[in-house]
């Protein structure tokens, strides 16, 4: 048999939450991949929705690349509000 | 070191519990004016046998299955049915404790325990179809594909049936039967329109086990249902003749026999166990 095509599954846990990466599967069509979701990622009552993509559709950063893309932001400590006395009375902030 | 006694005298630490309750406690289970019990409580063995019957068929995949998550998929809805079985099954001792075997003083068994393993094939009440062997999986989704289809529109039926407590195993169960039907007939769909091969095995167990249909003598919305899940699935509606199969009046095959025998052999040894 060829091997199904892998799927990565997002799940979002409740109403207002993003959907989270939980963990991939493979199916051999994209409704099964969505059943197959349900019944893998969802039986203990996890979610409200749910995503399924083919990994092969997800374009991936390199490690290789980490040094250019993440590096330069490291020593920005400007582009962090570290910089504001919070008031007392603004409590979510 | 955590002591076993105490580690049984205290379940606090396991967050659902370790014990079964009665299912339908804290329900009215008095039978409504103007129904016979006896008939409710034959009715609920039926639909809870044909439960009990396939899940314990279903699990039989469990390991075995062509893929991890159809693996889980399987053991889920076998899960499912089991929990429609012991609903049923309780209601039916609820309604006619006449029907539940007798087991040997003192014996802690719950009533829908002491029917699903202190009976004997000649008493079981389920189709023939739910008790046929597993077969390849092309087999087990055409089954399931026939069996929920009509058990979805069974319950859809029930769902305003007079007694409230079936009304609500039923209103409850058809979204679990919903999901198993869209399943199957996924799983039809994409076998019969797939490779040679799974089309041969799909048309080769639709031939084998549609003689078991007429059985269930299911309703026009049952049919159309299929006739849907046939025509997207480019399949012919099988002329097979239907068998004379007489599930319903405890005339069974020897696969039911082998299956209980298996499913019941540790209560059996131990009727006054605790589980």
């Amino acid at each position: 048999m060829s091997e199904w095509p892998l799927y990565e599954v997002f799940v979002r846990s409740k109403r207002g939450l993003n959907h989270v990466h939980v963990g991939s599967l493979h199916a051999p069509d994209d409704k099964l991949a969505l059943m197959h979701a349900r019944d893998v990622y969802t039986r203990r009552n996890e979610g409200v929705s749910i995503w399924v993509v083919k990994a092969s559709q997800i374009t991936a950063s390199s490690p290789d690349e980490k040094d250019p893309l993440f590096a330069p932001s490291g020593d920005k400590v400007y582009r962090h509000p570290t910089f504001y006395d919070i008031p007392e009375h603004v409590p979510h902030l | 070191m955590i002591n076993d006694a105490e580690l049984l005298g205290n379940d606090a630490h396991w967050a659902f519990g370790t014990d079964f309750e009665d299912p339908l406690a804290g329900v009215d289970t008095t039978v409504p004016a103007g129904l016979d019990p006896a008939e409710l409580a034959r009715y609920c063995l039926m639909l809870g046998d044909d439960a009990l019957v396939l899940s314990q068929r279903l699990s039989e995949w469990c390991s075995r299955a062509p893929d991890l998550e159809v693996d889980i998929a399987l053991a889920n809805i076998a899960l499912d049915l089991l929990g429609q079985a012991r609903l049923l099954l309780a209601r039916a001792a609820a309604a006619d404790p006449s029907a539940v075997p007798v087991l040997p003083e003192g014996s802690p068994v719950p009533a829908e325990d002491a029917l699903a393993f202190f009976r004997d094939a000649g008493h079981f009440r389920n189709v023939v179809l739910a008790e046929a062997p597993n077969g390849d999986f092309a087999e087990t989704v055409t089954r399931l594909l026939m069996f929920s289809t009509w058990r979805l529109a069974e319950f859809e039926r029930l769902a305003t049936h007079p007694d409230a407590v079936l009304a609500a195993v039923a209103v409850k169960g058809r979204k679990e039967l919903a999901y198993h039907r869209d399943f199957a007939a996924r799983w039809f769909l994409t076998l019969a329109r797939g490779t040679q091969e799974s089309r041969r095995r799909v048309l080769n167990a639709l031939d084998a086990l549609w003689p078991l249909w007429a059985e269930l003598d299911a309703p026009a919305e049952a049919e159309g249902v299929l006739e849907q899940v046939f025509a997207a699935s480019q399949v012919d509606r099988p002329e097979s003749v239907p068998a004379a199969t007489r599930g319903r009046d405890g005339v069974h095959t020897d696969a039911l026999t082998e299956l209980l025998a298996d499913m019941q052999s540790v209560a059996r040894q131990h009727p006054r166990g605790l589980w």
